[in-house]
């Protein structure tokens, strides 16, 4: 990087001790890769219909519930896979999956979170996630008054235990798995499941109704603030088995909510698929943050395993003022499909993506979003930063639209793409459609490589290379890092650092 | 990705339908060019590049009849430049109306000898160009084209050469494809002008040799009714130039390709558009720049005024190849959208693969700025009068891409004509 000393630099006066040996620390490791040892129960591998009935049978879900996977498992099996993203991957052999697996320890549902196993429990506090309800996120112990966090931990196939859920229930709200939802709720869950997404909406989405096994469900009622951060945090550990979340948000009117989701998988070398549907539903004057982690693991140097992440979010704000803020973080997988989305119906709504994605090695994403402006003076605002280092490709595809009646809509758009090294890749494809004349839509996108004058800035500072450039990119990514909460915030902050490992020098 | 069988069926329908020039030194690429289009078939609205345009016009066997547009009102284009003028009457070398071509040294396609310097350029950008977006319609052209004009300039021409398409039958289908070879070191100036024909299908195909300065520009007039669909292949040698620019007032449909591609270090590619339409127009500029060397540099500047439900289209790319380091890209379409009818839809793309680059786009629309509007009106500038200075100083961009000073001064004026026009 036009830098002649390759030496190791001392630690010198004035330098953080602490700041290099964490980021030491965390070099060139995916320190989510481990696996527990832990029982578990397969559903026979291959995908049919038995085994779309065995996953419903298995939540004990009504009729409806199974009649509906069974329209989508028809329907998905005449759609073909979508191939117009900048990924290139084998062909995925749908058959040469597992579609469920559980832990044999839940079998019997535990009651509360005292009969989960152990073994369950010390994975997610290995993750930094306690299902303890006295506990915090890890990250926040120095804030002034401790903040709580509900979660909702999903362990393969199934959810292994939900905390606060009492505390929250004395507020009205609703947290607890989908498989819960759609038999102790099946009356909110029937209204909204698929109203957002609906199951023909594509290739992957579609796969996800016939096949999800679990996931969270959220509702908060009228002019409700939700008390707590609410959490879900994905973890898949089994082998050679795909998952397939659904989380449905629903934020009545004048209600808040911020949600916020994690997700990390062992290191294996063959190649798990996960394709989670998202919706959320905000009706007048609601508010929904949700802001996501995504650790997947990505593969090894070589692009060897790691995960295929094919997500569809998307949130609908249905009532006149209402609003969504996604903010992402994108690190991990080896395939990142994924295109957070505000639909912004009613008058006055307002729809703000945030996003970083990092792809390193032989990691490809193509990620972005979409703001389909449909109700009178809706503004949008997109902000993504896009940073490829090693062999990897990137790109940023997005979508802006401006119907008709869109009248004095507003949208900003800027997306930044960083390449370190010359071997990497970054793309932007934005489509930008206006259909009417009050309204006003700017995009801005740039390329460029780490700044040479900033990194000798940081090396005359005795920073070594790899922190410099951890540092200029942590200033790149500010204004999404920003966005985020904060308990996020301080875990994107050092992941940006490790995903970066071994891309310079 | 399977293509549709349908697209390739229409490829066949469409090419038995022609009576295609067989034989000559143009023969082969004809040849390859009826078994490219054979395989990547005509382009159907679902095709990711036509997604806002509608080819179906375009790919039909014959043309939607256009009345020709009578434009005696108005003072012939470039009239004031001495230029050698060249008329085409629907596709059809007119001598009657043209100066001498062999003069100029220019040669003309129907008539071009058995054995030609132009084997080597014929066909050969275009079939380039089809990588890794397929352009049917330029395929197709290379395969039919019964006209056009052969341009080898090795020192500099002394006057710009003028091509001028008049349309005189409703329901003309011009083929034509132009072949201009600039060998180092050498420059020339194309004029461009007029509709041409009811139906109006162009290829240019330029070889940039090191060192060479071509500049394009090209005046798609005020007529209504005509469809076009028009591409430009260039590729650039070391330290060469390309500039091109365009102006289009109105027209039910037009499509314009640029497929450009800097292979030499340190060359230039500039290019712009300025677009004015009003009513049931349609106008798609689709641009492909690929930078294939070392501190080349290239702009694209695109502009459209739209009233009265007028569609504008921009999609643009840059694609940086491994390798081509310290390449400067820079990109930006902007609509201007006078009432609520009007749309603009865009795609502005990058694609790079290498590091060290400095790329950037820029996409806007929006109305007039009501701000600027009141400012002019309080100084006692009448409402129409403001709007047009404004529009004008909206496309100033793409005009002062125009390095001849004379040739950008006419297009300020003919603009200026033009808009008081739309006014009404």
């Amino acid at each position: 990087m036009g830098l002649e000393t390759e030496d190791q630099i001392e630690v010198r006066d004035g330098v953080d001790r602490e700041t290099i040996e964490t980021v030491q620390a965390m070099a060139g490791k995916y320190k989510h890769g481990w696996e527990t040892e832990i029982e578990t129960e397969y559903a026979p591998k291959g995908l049919n219909e038995d085994i779309v009935r065995l996953i419903s049978e298995k939540n004990g879900e009504p009729q409806w519930m199974l009649d509906w996977r069974l329209a989508a498992f028809a329907r998905w099996q005449k759609m073909e896979e979508p191939r117009w993203a900048m990924l290139n991957y084998p062909e995925i052999d749908y058959q040469d999956q597992y579609y469920y697996a559980k832990p044999k320890s839940m079998d019997a549902k535990p009651k509360s979170l005292d009969e989960v196993d152990p073994k369950l429990l010390a994975t997610y506090e290995k993750l930094g996630i306690p299902l303890k309800e006295q506990m915090l996120l890890a990250g926040v112990e120095g804030s002034d008054e401790p903040r709580k966090v509900a979660v909702d931990a999903v362990f393969d196939s199934v959810s292994v235990g939900t905390t606060f859920k009492e505390e929250l229930r004395k507020a009205g709200v609703i947290f607890c798995s989908i498989s819960e939802a759609i038999r102790e709720y099946p009356d909110l869950v029937q209204k909204y499941l698929g109203s957002v997404v609906p199951q023909s909406d594509n290739f992957f989405a579609t796969l996800n109704c016939a096949v999800f096994s679990d996931g969270s469900f959220v509702y908060i009622p009228e002019g409700t603030r939700c008390p707590m951060e609410l959490s879900t945090y994905f973890r898949i550990n089994a082998e050679n088995t795909g998952q397939f979340e659904r989380t449905l948000i629903v934020a009545e009117k004048g209600s808040y909510v911020s949600y916020l989701e994690g997700c990390t998988a062992p290191k294996r070398d063959t190649h798990q698929l996960h394709a989670a549907v998202v919706e959320i539903v905000i009706l007048d004057d609601a508010e929904v943050k949700y802001s996501t982690v995504q650790n997947w693991y990505p593969g090894d140097e070589d692009g060897k395993g790691g995960i295929y992440n094919f997500v569809t979010k998307r949130a609908d704000c249905r009532g006149a003022r209402s609003k969504v803020m996604w903010t992402q973080v994108e690190t991990g997988s080896a395939i990142t499909w994924k295109y957070p989305s505000c639909i912004l119906r009613g008058e006055e709504s307002q729809g703000e993506f945030y996003s970083i994605a990092i792809a390193n090695n032989a990691q490809q994403a193509d990620t972005g979003t979409k703001m389909v402006h449909l109700g009178k003076n809706t503004k949008s605002r997109i902000v993504s930063k896009g940073i490829s280092a090693g062999r990897a490709q990137n790109t940023y595809r997005g979508l802006v639209t401006m119907h008709p009646k869109a009248l004095n809509s507003r949208n900003y758009t800027q997306c930044d793409s960083l390449l370190i090294g010359d071997k990497c890749g970054a793309h932007t494809v934005p489509y930008i459609e206006v259909k009417n004349n009050s309204s006003r839509v700017e995009h801005e996108a740039t390329t460029s490589k780490v700044d040479d004058d900033q990194l000798f800035y940081c090396r005359s500072r005795g920073m070594d290379e790899e922190e410099a450039v951890a540092l200029v990119v942590n200033g790149f990514c500010k204004e999404v890092l920003q966005a985020l909460p904060m308990e996020f915030a301080m875990e994107a902050q050092s992941l940006v650092a490790i995903s970066l490992e071994g891309s310079v020098g | 990705m399977a293509v549709a069988q349908a697209k390739l069926d229409a490829a066949v329908a469409r090419l038995a339908g022609l009576d295609l020039p067989q034989g000559g030194w143009s023969g082969g690429a004809r040849a390859d060019a009826v078994a490219r289009l054979q395989a990547m078939g005509l382009p159907a609205k679902r095709d990711e590049y036509w997604r806002y345009t509608d080819p179906t016009t375009l790919t039909a066997a014959t043309p939607v009849a256009a009345a020709p547009f009578d434009a005696s009102d108005e003072a012939q284009l470039f009239d004031a430049i001495d230029r050698v003028r060249l008329v085409f009457v629907d596709g059809v070398f007119d001598p009657a109306q043209s100066d001498d071509p062999v003069a100029a040294g220019v040669e003309l396609l129907s008539q071009a000898a058995d054995i030609h310097w132009a084997q080597g350029l014929y066909g050969t950008l275009e079939a380039r160009g089809q990588n890794p977006v397929a352009r049917p319609l330029a395929a197709l052209n290379t395969a039919a084209a019964t006209e056009g004009v052969l341009i080898r300039v090795t020192g500099q021409v002394a006057k710009p050469i003028h091509l001028v398409y008049l349309q005189e039958s409703d329901t003309s289908d011009a083929i034509l494809h132009h072949c201009v070879k600039l060998e180092e070191g050498a420059e020339l100036t194309l004029l461009e002008s007029g509709p041409g024909a009811a139906r109006f299908n162009q290829v240019l195909e330029v070889e940039v040799a090191d060192g060479a300065r071509f500049h394009h520009i090209r005046i798609q007039g005020r007529d209504h009714d005509r469809r076009l669909a028009t591409h430009i292949f260039a590729r650039l040698g070391a330290e060469s130039l390309f500039k091109s620019f365009t102006l289009t007032a109105n027209g039910v449909m037009t499509r314009n390709e640029a497929v450009l591609e800097l292979t030499g270090d340190d060359a230039m590619a500039h290019i712009a558009g300025a677009a004015l339409g009003n009513g049931d127009y349609h106008h798609d500029d689709t641009v492909f720049i690929t930078h294939a060397a070392e501190r080349c540099e290239s702009r694209q500047v695109f502009k459209n005024v739209l009233r009265n439900g007028a569609v504008g289209v921009f999609q643009g790319k840059i694609l940086v190849k491994p390798g081509a380091q310290k390449t400067d890209g820079y990109q930006i379409s902007q609509c201007l959208l006078l009432d609520e009818a009007a749309q603009f839809l865009a795609k502005p793309e990058l694609e790079i693969y290498a590091d060290d680059v400095k790329c950037s786009h820029g996409s806007t629309s929006g109305a007039i700025d009501d701000t600027a509007l009141y400012y002019l009106r309080s100084r006692g500038v009448p409402l129409r009068q403001a709007q047009s200075l404004l529009v004008l100083a909206f496309l100033a961009e793409a005009i002062d891409e125009i390095e001849d000073e004379g040739i950008a001064g006419e297009i300020r004026l003919r603009l200026e004509a033009w808009l008081s026009r739309q006014d009404g």
